[in-house]
């Protein structure tokens, strides 16, 4: 008995292009993705609903972590050199380019300016490890952090033109006059709105 | 066509020994699943990685006129402090003569959230006038942590409530929080 026999198509398609294109847009990802650097003080914020995203530009997020300790950083290597000259105005505390340089890849830091120069000098795994990084003061008597946020919103001011947002990343078990501490050093300056950064909330709550 | 050369195909037919003939096409499937699977993982943690922003506006503090407050009626306002352990308590109008409470409550849907959805009803209700709705004080006290904080401020989005505010704690307040064994 004389079987048709039924051809068999290969299953299998060309994956070229689809190659092609899936490494395209893995290389666009891997270069918009911001590298992320480790923070100084990792810190797990309490969650709610909001889903609003925290903008990437003009915003200085003040961390309070470990027992009130506070650290600060902003977005942008120029507006970070422009802040670090208007503190060393003030401190009358002389930095050298290089060092102006190495300050602008630092994303976030937690010292009093009299430990500045040692943290720049550092590379950014001992700036973590070393535990140099003690918080920046924000006592009534010596209010280094007032300074940082008054030079960050003139830095952000003169080269974009736009207000500082203000964010405040707080641990979730921080005590509340840590945190108030913050808010009154804002609220001194004027500054009657700003965000608290939170995670997402996925239990029912 | 896009198969791997194995070379099983083509053996040694009629005793000529031939050169293998190597084929020019891999298969690019394990790739290409690598490939996505790399960019799934960039994507999700270019954007998802991003915390969220609570923005809150406080109460200007207004130094030159310490005098010029805006008094608020008293049952409109409902006052909650937030406590240690996780406990807030809340009353309506003042602490000296509340129209409701002191209670002590907790946090989330079993805790707070039916007290101030029912008084965000009640209250145009009893003003008679629908703009005029319930103003809700918040005082942290000392004891409180800063997820307290954010958990009430979340309520508040939670229960869509207009009107509300951060202040400072009395101390006759935290002697009532004190008497309720929530402030330690």
């Amino acid at each position: 008995m004389a079987r048709i026999k039924v051809k068999r198509i290969p299953a299998s398609i060309d994956m070229t292009a689809m190659c092609d294109v899936s490494f395209l847009l893995l290389t666009f990802f891997i270069l918009t993705a911001t590298a992320r650097q480790p923070e100084p003080m990792p810190v797990d914020t309490p969650a709610s609903i909001v889903q609003i995203k925290v903008p990437d530009e003009d915003i200085g997020i003040v961390t309070v972590g470990g027992d009130g300790k506070m650290f600060f950083g902003i977005g942008g290597q120029e507006v970070r050199v422009n802040m670090l000259n208007r503190i060393s105005e003030k401190y009358n505390v002389g930095f050298t380019e290089e060092e102006k340089e190495r300050f602008s890849l630092i994303e976030g830091f937690g010292v009093p300016i009299s430990r500045l120069k040692q943290l720049i000098a550092m590379d950014t795994k001992e700036r973590i490890e070393s535990g140099i990084q003690v918080g920046i003061p924000a006592d009534s008597t010596d209010n280094q952090l007032k300074e940082w946020i008054l030079a960050a919103r003139y830095a952000t001011k003169e080269l974009h033109n736009v207000e500082m947002r203000v964010a405040i990343k707080g641990d979730a078990n921080e005590t509340y006059p840590s945190i108030k501490k913050v808010i009154d050093i804002l609220q001194d300056q004027g500054v009657n709105k700003f965000s608290l950064l939170t995670s997402l909330r996925d239990e029912d709550y | 066509m896009a198969e791997l050369n194995t070379g099983d195909d083509s053996k040694n037919k009629g005793g000529k020994i031939r050169s293998k003939k190597q084929g020019g096409k891999v298969d690019l499937t394990p790739m290409v699943d690598l490939a996505f699977l790399l960019i799934t993982f960039f994507m999700l943690t270019t954007s998802l990685n991003k915390p969220f922003a609570m923005d809150v506006a406080m109460p200007d503090k207004n130094k030159e006129e310490p005098e010029d407050v805006l008094q608020l009626a008293d049952n409109r306002t409902m006052t909650i402090l937030l406590g240690s352990d996780n406990k807030i308590e809340y009353y309506m109008g003042t602490l000296e003569e509340p129209i409701e409470g002191p209670t002590v409550t907790s946090y989330g849907k079993d805790g707070i959230r039916p007290v101030l959805l029912e008084k965000l009803k009640s209250v145009p209700q009893i003003t008679g006038d629908p703009s005029k709705g319930l103003i809700v004080v918040l005082r942290p006290s000392e004891k409180s942590n800063y997820k307290n904080l954010v958990d009430i401020l979340d309520e508040m989005k939670i229960v869509d409530a207009k009107q509300y505010m951060i202040g400072d704690i009395g101390t006759a307040e935290i002697e009532l929080l004190e008497r309720e064994g929530i402030y330690n």
